[in-house]
């Protein structure tokens, strides 16, 4: 099966150049702010998108996404409401790739086949979940795939060369290489170590390489464009989308051109990336 | 329920850490690697002769084990029943049952080579026992503990402070127990190259829901041996309070194949089970939260709910998977105390038997005192006095005095 995924990503390959990746959250401040800043998000130069699920206690995540989270909790977010987003956006872009990025417990009350069908027909492309290592393969992992949809595993400094083989074997569409050990909107790594730890990874798997936390700036992201297959950027939009907020927290006229500007100045240092030789 | 009853109760979990459904590993891939190197740890440590009785010197000269198991005869007298046994967990080093768990991961931190010590705490109980030993085997001690339960449980506060801890108040979230777990594993997801997770309840990533109630099974071999000694047979009945479930789990498990005895866990009603309470098994069902599958507090939505608690160790939205696999299979029954019933209690053990218990072990007595009264004069009842209520005399007294609620 070839997902939007596989395409993206081959023809960036083509095109020689690695993928910009941003992350926001599904119903942050409201539903139909987050609905108009995901469909810019194409428009201002993302490649992929991934569109957080609102959980209340996001463990791997730092402060930012976690009040983002909430906001969009305390606006009546639900996952029901996240799909609805997706298939929304769907009617006008069928192409850019969509990956659901969470934690398990929403899914799992959904129903796992339930939400595997939806998720399908709604548009997502992918999954990334947090709180399902390989050794949970069966609750959402081996379940996905067989529904189409790609299983995207995080893989982070602590996973070593023996344990890569179990991370990477039940994995598709690209493998998202935590720069460091730590939570999201913590500080950057450094781009050479990345670079090495993209090296080791690909000596185990064909899947392209995107990294992600800590990656804040055009010129971060741009260093690891040079090193990897894609850079995820997600605590800096959050934080920028934000600060666009009034003092309820509330969306104002500038939330969704906030989100984009942003967007847009990372894709162009993305873009302005050299890529090594393969 | 209908679930085949196994021959033994007390084999779980399997290989990858599951009781019946309940159980797991669902933890970030950063912890994978360390889950791993513990379990691998444990398994080590329990094979070794020299570990066990390192362990077991330092429960007899520094926690002063074995805790006695004391007639309750005034208490017995009042309720007109069954004769009830304290089981003296309160009379440990540090105040609570919390230190036989905490003694056996540090030694496991210190075999593993790890020099950082990271916990949650609600009441503090669990807090004050790793700020104790850190300081006793002079390792760096980290306890984060919700800004809610800061407030209330000062007096344990002052005591991590002056142990050499670093108290780390959370303010995320419902500033509970519940987020001071996912604050303190987002510390060991940052820190892991150094730091060792000492988790306070039979809750969390496998191993160690089993390692915590391994550690703690200590309380129920006792109970078992000790009331031999005293009438000369197993006792009828056990009853313990349930946040996450350690002290319950350690009292009960030892006893688990033994069908003569009925096994009571208390959860904490809070206001009341229609309204804001803490009680997992009573008013939740399974999803996954920090690390295992497991009776949760949430909504339709899978988001987890605030619980409420009068007890700061009690207030948390789950339980221990051993607890909700023992409760589908019907070997242990799950009952629920409001914060009014155990403040009762609270006053009644103080007055009759001169014990002032925490209020955590105050929601046991409460169902005590419902269920002694309904039960023959030869029925021997083990309640288990999990902690002391130094650290509650300053809430309660407010709330007496009604300056509070």
């Amino acid at each position: 099966m070839t997902t939007r995924i596989d395409t993206r990503f081959a023809a960036l390959k083509k095109e020689g150049r690695a993928a910009f990746v941003t992350y926001v959250m599904a119903g942050d401040p409201d539903l139909t702010t987050s609905l108009n800043i995901v469909k810019a998000l194409p428009k201002a130069g993302a490649d992929v998108i991934e569109l957080g699920i609102p959980f209340t206690d996001p463990m791997a995540d730092g402060p930012s996404i976690q009040a983002a989270g909430l906001r969009a909790l305390k606006a009546g977010m639900t996952l029901k409401k996240t799909l609805d987003l997706v298939r929304d956006f769907r009617k006008d872009d069928n192409i850019t790739p969509l990956v659901l990025m969470g934690y398990y417990n929403p899914i799992y009350i959904y129903g796992v086949d339930k939400f595997l069908a939806d998720a399908k027909t709604a548009g997502v492309d992918g999954l990334i979940i947090v709180d399902l290592p390989p050794e949970e393969d069966d609750e959402l992992c081996i379940p996905a795939l067989k529904a189409g949809l790609n299983f995207i595993r995080l893989a982070t400094p602590t996973t070593d060369d023996k344990r890569l083989p179990a991370v990477l074997a039940n994995t598709s569409g690209f493998v998202y290489y935590v720069s460091i050990a730590g939570i999201t909107g913590a500080a950057a790594a450094d781009a050479n170590v990345v670079g090495d730890a993209v090296a080791r990874i690909k000596r185990h798997t064909k899947l392209p390489i995107c990294v992600g936390f800590g990656i804040r700036t055009p010129e971060a992201a741009r260093a690891i464009a040079e090193k990897a297959d894609g850079s995820v950027v997600g605590t800096a939009l959050v934080d920028a989308l934000k600060n666009s907020l009034d003092a309820e927290g509330r969306a104002t006229g500038k939330t969704v051109n906030a989100v984009a500007e942003l967007t847009a100045a990372l894709a162009q240092g993305v873009k302005g990336a050299q890529q090594a030789a393969e | 329920m209908n679930v085949a009853k196994p021959n033994s109760y007390r084999s779980g979990p399997d290989d990858r850490g599951h009781f019946g459904i309940f159980g797991g590993r669902f933890v970030a891939e950063t912890l994978m690697p360390l889950i791993l190197d513990l379990e691998k740890a444990y398994t080590e440590a329990k094979a070794d002769p020299a570990f066990q009785a390192e362990m077991n010197g330092y429960l007899t000269h520094y926690v002063g084990r074995p805790s006695p198991l004391y007639f309750a005869e005034r208490l017995t007298e009042h309720l007109g029943g069954a004769k009830i046994y304290l089981k003296r967990e309160e009379l440990n080093h540090t105040g609570s049952h919390k230190v036989n768990n905490v003694l056996g991961q540090i030694m496991l931190a210190r075999r593993m080579g790890k020099k950082r010590i990271i916990a949650e705490t609600g009441a503090g109980q669990h807090g004050v026992a790793t700020a104790t030993l850190c300081a006793r085997f002079g390792l760096e001690c980290v306890v984060y503990m919700g800004a809610v339960d800061v407030e209330r449980q000062q007096p344990n506060v002052i005591r991590m402070e002056m142990l050499g801890a670093t108290v780390v108040p959370v303010q995320s979230g419902t500033r509970t127990l519940k987020d001071a777990m996912n604050e303190a594993l987002r510390d060991w997801v940052t820190n892991v190259h150094n730091t060792f997770y000492c988790i306070g309840t039979v809750a969390g990533p496998h191993p160690y829901p089993t390692l915590v109630r391994d550690f703690q099974s200590i309380i129920g071999n006792e109970t078992k041996a000790q009331m031999q000694e005293v009438e000369g047979r197993l006792p009828d009945s056990l009853v313990a309070c349930i946040g996450g479930g350690s002290n319950a789990m350690g009292l009960f498990h030892p006893f688990l194949d033994d069908p003569s005895v009925e096994i009571f866990g208390v959860e904490a009603a809070g206001h009341g089970l229609t309204q804001l309470h803490a009680a997992s098994i009573a008013g939740g069902r399974p999803g996954v939260l920090h690390g295992n599958r497991t009776y949760l507090l949430m909504d339709a939505d899978g988001q987890i709910q605030d619980a409420h608690s009068i007890s700061a160790g009690l207030d948390y939205p789950g339980i221990g998977p051993e607890h909700s696999w023992l409760h589908e299979i019907g070997r242990v029954n799950y009952l629920s105390a409001t914060d009014d019933e155990a403040l009762a209690a609270f006053q009644l053990l103080s007055r009759l038997e001169g014990i002032i218990p925490a209020l955590e072990p105050a929601h046991a007595i409460a169902k005590v005192m419902e269920l002694a009264p309904k039960r023959p004069k030869d029925h021997l009842m083990v309640v288990n006095l999990s902690g002391r209520g130094d650290k509650d005399v300053p809430q309660v007294g407010d709330i007496l005095r009604g300056k509070s609620k």
